[in-house]
């Protein structure tokens, strides 16, 4: 290949390269941006999670069909990278399969088996674009979705199919090339896929050929800097942030809620004067109850809203979305996550962050939303990269009653009651074990 | 039926081999009364040491918590592991899945470490050491049944089998809703809903989850939870099947046909 060529590829690999790392340090500082958890104990199980949920993806299977398509394209994108590789290094080092020579007789089995792939690839995403805009799919039909998300997945899944031909294409005009011992083009064995797709291409001329193998891997390989930096502004980057997000994912049973110390210390000390003498003096400020904008929120939740690609299965299973309530998980990560980029923006732009007048908390969520919850924990059970949208929705109660006293008079009610009663309803205690004599 | 409290027990120098908790609503709800009578009655009849806290019992704090108010929970877990702590409690049973699961995943964190178990489990446990004998022809037999798993003891705690095997004693068929077991639908109280009106909506939970248990075509709906219970019964009503359908609780449907 041509040293032109090569350079010119250097300059723009290294640019696609330098570009996406900008981006991922500004989501990383993003993530950083919520409060501190340690997230580092029990290491085995953790990597349990990752390797069962993100790498065997043991979650996805709660819907079959949808998870074999799934892992079609999944395994397609993680096995295709090390076609990738030798694209990469063919274009640094202006070589032609530079693998083949190495690979010998086992190189056509490998290409053979991308080609398969990348069929696969083709016939998943495919199936999923009917889903998405041709059935009646009530996950993909929901309101949180219209406008970018709903183009952003089309974007990805026809990009994807257009990566994929491009990489068939390619295979077949170099075969027809190298029938005709045609430059360098040096036999390789037949492929499984394009192999059979070379009589389209036997009627053209050599140099025609030459130009559309040419064309087509350079499409191919710009298409996927390109979509290396569309990653980091779409749904699509759950590719990545699914594997550290099953790590750091819950450990705990699902209805255990994080203790707030600060709170249980004010309590204690309120029941037990005495431990006030020891108490160590607080001169730190006083902590903030509950989470009004992404700053209280753990990285965790930050990652999760990262990690989210917006598939909906919470929403489908949750049981105030599923009885028309305007509460959706789904929404509530992706809220989490646009609030994310605004402050990033604010933080690009000034140096650090200044006051917007806006906060999560109904800039983006609303209160409504927030009080349909049950906690039933559908949404958290459903997700399938250990996101917990659950756990943002009771930070943003705990910020709502405690820090505002905005509750429902219901519940004011109910509050009195259990101060008061012991009970949540106004009944006397001395009537706690009349139900003996019943 | 006589039913000793922890301090009756402390004051004998006797200890109680379980402390039953019977929470807010097994204490003060006339329906959810009548599960708690059913699952004290079956521990008496077995002869089972037990006790309450009687009025010495109070709320978990689990709506508190839930609904926000974390400083309402502390306060209300300080004094029941203060209350729990001195008379030395080791094992709880307790019928309701809030309770349950305050008790054993939250109070520790705050210094209360029980063994706490729910009655389902408690049951099945005894149902597997064969102390429950029931009668040769129950009342259930060859009848259909459906099961709603409670959040709270299903998806929080992963309890799913128990239950189920508690019910196989009636020699019943289970016959099981399209939304069950990790897929299950709330029933609509949890989070402290049950405390306030719903958000606005093209339905009420309680009424989906009645329609898709009636829809099973069983006549009873086994439940084990006082809060499930509730709005069960209303989904039921709301499906205008009140006559045909019951809702029980899993202590009521064995403790009806005990031998």
């Amino acid at each position: 290949m041509h040293i032109v060529q090569a350079i010119v590829f250097l300059v723009v690999f290294v640019a696609a390269v330098y570009l996406f790392a900008r981006k991922a340090r500004q989501i990383r500082r993003n993530i950083l941006l919520g409060r501190d958890v340690d997230l580092t104990d029990h290491p085995g199980q953790r990597w349990r999670n990752l390797l069962l949920l993100a790498l065997g993806q043991k979650k996805m299977f709660r819907k079959p069909l949808v998870a074999v398509l799934h892992f079609f394209v999944y395994a397609g994108f993680i096995i295709i990278n090390l076609e990738i590789l030798e694209i990469v290094l063919d274009g640094l080092l202006a070589k032609h399969r530079l693998f083949s020579p190495i690979l010998g007789g086992l190189y056509p089995w490998l290409i053979s088996a991308f080609e398969v792939l990348a069929v696969l690839v083709i016939i998943g995403c495919a199936v999923f674009l009917i889903r998405r805009n041709v059935l009646h799919i009530r996950r993909f039909r929901g309101h949180d979705l219209d406008g970018w998300p709903r183009s952003d997945a089309n974007y990805i899944l026809i990009t994807e199919i257009v990566l994929m031909t491009l990489f068939l294409t390619m295979n077949t005009a170099d075969q027809v090339l190298q029938i005709r011992h045609y430059g360098h083009y040096a036999a390789t064995g037949p492929f499984l896929v394009s192999g059979h797709l070379m009589p389209i291409f036997n009627p053209l001329s050599s140099w025609l050929l030459v130009l559309i193998e040419r064309g087509a891997w350079w499409l191919h390989i710009l298409g996927v800097l390109a979509f290396l930096n569309y990653l980091p502004y779409s749904k699509h980057l759950h590719i990545l942030l699914s594997f550290p997000n099953s790590y750091y994912g819950d450990l705990n049973p699902k209805g255990k809620m994080e203790n707030m110390p600060a709170v249980q210390h004010e309590v204690q000390l309120m029941m037990d004067p005495s431990l006030a003498a020891n108490a160590p003096a607080g001169d730190g400020p006083p902590p903030k109850f509950g989470a009004k904008d992404i700053f209280d929120l753990t990285w965790k939740n930050l990652l999760d809203a990262y990690s989210c690609t917006e598939c909906g299965r919470c929403t489908a299973a949750c049981p105030a979305n599923i009885t028309g309530k305007k509460l959706s998980p789904r929404k509530i990560m992706m809220d989490t996550r646009d609030r994310a980029e605004a402050v990033g923006k604010i933080i690009d732009q000034h140096g650090g962050f200044q006051d917007d007048g806006k906060s999560l908390l109904r800039d983006y969520i609303s209160e409504e939303e927030l009080r349909a919850c049950t906690t039933c924990n559908a949404c958290v059970q459903e997700c399938p990269v250990s996101i917990n949208p659950l756990h943002i929705i009771t930070q943003l109660r705990r910020h709502l009653v405690m820090e505002e006293s905005s509750a429902p008079a219901e519940w004011n009610a109910m509050f009195s009651n259990i101060e008061n009663n012991m009970a949540p309803w106004k009944f006397s205690p001395d009537d706690r074990d009349a139900w003996v004599n019943g | 039926m006589q039913i000793k409290t922890m301090a009756e027990y402390a004051a004998s120098g006797e200890t109680p081999e379980v402390l039953f908790w019977v929470g807010c609503a097994g204490s003060f709800d006339q329906r959810a009364q009548k599960i708690t009578r059913a699952f004290a009655s079956i521990l008496d009849r077995l002869s089972i040491p037990f006790a309450i806290l009687g009025k010495e019992e109070s709320c978990t704090g689990d709506p508190a918590r839930r609904a926000g108010n974390e400083f309402l929970f502390q306060m209300m877990a300080y004094n029941n592991i203060q209350v729990l702590n001195g008379y030395g409690v080791k094992k709880i049973v307790t019928a309701c899945p809030h309770c349950f699961n305050t008790l054993k995943n939250e109070y520790p964190q705050l210094g209360g470490n029980y063994e706490v178990v729910h009655h389902a489990t408690y049951l099945q446990q005894l149902m597997d050491a064969g102390r429950i004998k029931m009668k040769e022809a129950g009342s259930f037999k060859g009848k259909k049944i459906t099961y709603h798993d409670s959040c709270y003891l299903g998806r929080a705690n992963d309890i799913y089998e128990a239950p189920r095997q508690v019910l196989q004693l009636l020699d019943a068929e289970l016959v099981e809703m399209k939304r069950c077991r990790s897929n299950g639908l709330c029933c609509g109280a949890g989070g402290a809903q049950m405390f306030k009106e719903e958000e606005k909506g093209s339905t009420r939970i309680n009424f989906e989850r009645g329609a898709a248990a009636v829809g099973t075509g069983a006549s009873v709906i086994a439940a084990n939870c006082p809060f499930c219970m509730t709005m069960l019964t209303d989904g039921v009503k709301e499906q205008g099947k009140e006559d045909s359908v019951k809702v029980l609780d899993i202590a009521e449907l064995i403790a009806q046909d005990m031998a």
